[in-house]
Parts: structure tokens; sequence; C-alpha cells
């Protein structure tokens, strides 16, 4: 078996490929599609959009974006942000995404993750989570980047996701995404026991050995990273190499 | 531009799945593509794509109830090339369980069962089955002459997303497996003129549009 994916995450903003530290101080960095080309050609196993304003305004904006990476990427791309409706995840799939990636409208009507995996296959539908530490051991759902809170306890939150059908699980640590100081492993590893859809760790990632870690304690069965690969700290082949060095089930590029 | 003539390819729309990936992917590999929702331009294809994500049961009704069945076997039955992948392989066997028993197209004999949920040492694991994973030949299979000729005695990495698959009655139809959780999943079927990947070529980076040219050259 190969399956722990290398997932890029291109957070975006109007045109532009940004990163932010714990959701926020947003910081332009350039071209998506010249970093998805990149990425794409580096051997990424999949890449993941998320508009990040998008839910401020409610729309996502990447309808243009992703058609012109679904021009030249043949790996799986997820896209995220401001979707609130079938038709929503209908366009976004249509401009050639995978799969949809939703979090805030999904907290306002849980039906929409029901409706979505009906409409287009679980596999299509992932649950988006933005999960801050309340107390050891203890998270809550955050919408809208990290600002809104929820109320929603993370693990009872992801499991009713996943009876309702969400394929899969995004978790982006508020904590940790931005600050490079490696993954949220109790989170991550509370999750994927929690529920028995594959679960994408997100936020945090500074070393190849946090990428080891996530997948070794935090039984991540996909693992997504920005800021290290958009300022060239480190390149896919380099977390592939680390992760077959650790005997890790990456794939063989 | 190139003078060779272009390999002429008919995807099938049957309302199921979103066919801009595959229709790329096609056109990235040098076919020229056509698409269509009319079952009667399927007997005057030269290659027949019937892509396919979802369910069986909605997959098989769509095709059915569009007249594309009967379409399909006739296709098949003039010798020409047809290529199912995902939902598209599936519907080519004679049943599946997923929600409940449905009949497929009966083009090739076996049944179609969910991807067992435990390991084979009994842990429970990942369904559906996403990700990349590697292609071994089935028993006493040579890959050559097929769309995987170029990966003969290499083992590629493909993506798959499924929650069931394949298991065919003719050890000899199937092509490649890959192991999940030390189970033998069925990963691609061929027999003649009929070929299937149960993983997606057109999500499967570089390797996946080297299968795609194969087949555009077979």
């Amino acid at each position: 078996m190969s399956n722990l994916r290398i997932i890029p995450r291109l957070d975006i903003k109007g045109p532009n490929l940004i990163k932010g530290v714990r959701l926020e101080g947003l910081r332009v960095i350039g071209d998506p599609q010249q970093h998805a080309i990149r990425y794409y050609e580096a051997g990424a196993d999949e890449l993941i959009y998320m508009d990040i304003v998008a839910s401020l305004y409610g729309r996502n904006n990447l309808s243009d974006i992703v058609k012109k990476a679904a021009r030249d990427v043949f790996v799986p791309i997820t896209v995220g942000g401001g979707i609130r409706s079938v038709d929503d995840a209908r366009d976004i799939l249509r401009s050639g995404a995978d799969k949809v990636a939703i979090n805030t409208a999904a907290v306002r009507h849980p039906e929409l993750i029901r409706d979505v995996s009906r409409r287009f296959g679980s596999q299509a539908m992932v649950l988006s989570i933005e999960a801050k530490e309340v107390a050891h051991g203890r998270w809550e759902a955050y919408t809208d980047n990290g600002r809104e809170r929820t109320g929603l306890d993370v693990l009872e939150w992801v499991m009713r996701g996943v009876e309702l059908g969400a394929g899969e699980v995004l978790v982006t640590s508020v904590d940790r995404e931005g600050t490079r100081q490696g993954y949220d492993l109790d989170l991550v590893r509370a999750i994927s026991a929690a529920v028995p859809v594959p679960v994408v760790a997100s936020g945090g990632m500074g070393t190849v050995s946090h990428f080891v870690q996530a997948a070794q304690v935090g039984r991540a069965d996909a693992i997504a990273m920005a800021d290290v690969l958009h300022f060239g700290r480190l390149s896919v082949g380099d977390i592939r190499a680390a992760a077959l060095d650790a005997g890790l089930p990456v794939r063989k590029y | 531009m190139s003078h060779i003539s272009k390999a002429k390819v008919t995807i099938l729309d049957y309302g199921m799945c979103n066919l801009f990936n595959v229709v790329r992917a096609f056109e990235h590999s040098g076919a020229d593509v056509q698409v269509t929702d009319d079952p009667s331009k399927v007997s005057s294809a030269e290659r027949l794509v019937v892509p396919g994500v979802g369910a069986f049961k909605d997959s098989i009704r769509e095709l059915t109830e569009r007249g594309f069945g009967d379409a399909i076997r006739a296709f098949v039955h003039a010798q020409r090339p047809l290529f199912g992948i995902c939902v598209g392989m599936q519907i080519l066997f004679d049943s599946s369980e997923e929600f409940g028993e449905h009949r497929g197209l009966s083009i090739l004999p076996g049944r179609v069962q969910a991807v067992p949920s435990a390991t084979v040492m009994g842990e429970s694991q990942r369904v559906p089955h996403i990700g990349w994973n590697h292609l071994v030949p089935a028993d006493g299979r040579t890959w050559q002459g097929t769309m995987l000729a170029p990966f003969e005695g290499k083992s590629p990495a493909v993506y798959f997303v499924h929650s069931f698959s394949a298991v065919p009655k003719c050890e000899t139809d199937r092509l490649a497996d890959c192991i999940y959780g030390g189970h033998h999943i069925c990963a691609a079927v061929a027999r003649d003129n009929v070929m299937a990947t149960q993983f997606h070529p057109e999500r499967s980076g570089d390797i996946g549009l080297a299968i795609i040219r194969q087949y555009l050259s077979l």
C-alpha cells in the first residue's frame, strides 16, 4: 500500500496565492498557477485550493483559477471556501475540481453534507474543520478562517459530518497554522481514531520531521503543507524522500 | 503542428460525472475528443471511453435509460477499443452489490463487491480506498499489448478513489491488481478490445497520461 498523500495547499485571496499565520496576517506570495504547476511537476499527490476570504464575501472566487489549473494538472484537486449549496459545489466540480471542502456552510446547514455527498458521491465531499484547542484534548470548531466560534466540539462534529456523508476530513489547526511548529498531533490522532474515512492534516509544517510525526503519531492519511513549499524551504521531492527514508507508505515517484 | 492524424476518441456523457478532467487528459495525450450524449453516435465511434464517478446503481440507470447499454454492447461487438474508467469499468460486469443488487451490462463476467473494511490481519482500514497505490500484474498476466505495456516489469503508482471493486469471474480478464490491506483488488481488466481501469488515469499524473497514450496507440 502507498496511501499517504503529500498535498500542497494553496490559500487564495482574489487572484493571488497568499499565506498567513494562524489564518491571519496575510502576505501575497504570487501567481497560484505557477506554484500549482511546479508542485504537480514535482510529484504532488493532490492539490488543495482554499479561497480564504470567500466566506466573508459569501462566494467562492476560485472557478477561473481552478479551470486554469485543471488544464495542466492531472492529479486530484480539492477546492474549498464559500461553497454554500449543491449548485455551488456543482459549479466548482465542473470547473475541474474533484472534491469540494465545506466548513462554514456545513456548520450552518449540516444537511448540505448529505445533499452534496448524495449528488456527487461521498468521495467528493470533504468536511473542512478549523480547530482551536480550548482545553487539553478538547477542540472547538471555528469558521471564517478561525474567526468565528461555533460552540461545536470538534470530535462530535466530525463524527456527525461523516455520518451525514463526508468522505474525507480536512482538519486545519488554527493554533498551528503558519507557525512552522508542527502539526497538532493530538488533534489529528483523535480525529483519525474517531472516523473511518481518510483524514488530511493541515497547519504547522516547518520541517520534514513534522511530516513524519503527523503520519506516525497523528495517523494522518494525507498531509497538507503550504509555506514550507511556497517559500522554497522544502520541495515536494524533499518531503517524499524523507518520508520514504522513514519507511512511510508514500508513492514512489 | 504535427501532420500525423490524431486518434479520434468519443467520450460518453450520460450525466453522471464531470467530464472536464477526462476530456483534458485525453486531449493532452493527443486525442481528438468528441463528447456525446447521443447513443447513435456510439456505433460510429472509433474509440469509446466510458467514464464514471459515483454510485453503480445511478450510473447503470442513467446509461440504460439513455439507451447507451445496447450501444456500448454493439460497439464492443464491432471489435473497437473500449476504455472504461472507475464506475465505467464496474458497469461492464454482471452485477453489483452497491446499495442493493443491481445488474450491469454483462460484457465481462463477474461481480462488483465492497472493498474490504478490514485488512487480512483483521485490522480495520479506511473505505473508500483513496489515494495512490502501486499496480502489480495479475497472476500470470503480461501487460504487453495492453494500455499498461509501457510499465511491464514495473509497478507504477496510480490514483484510486472507490468503495467497490470488480471481481472478474475469468482470471484471464484480470490485468492488474493493487494490494489494499493485504487484499488483491482488481485494478485493471483487459479482454480483447475491452479495457478498463478501476483507478483514474486522468488523475494519475504522468503515468496516467502514458496509459492513455498507450490506449490511443492500440
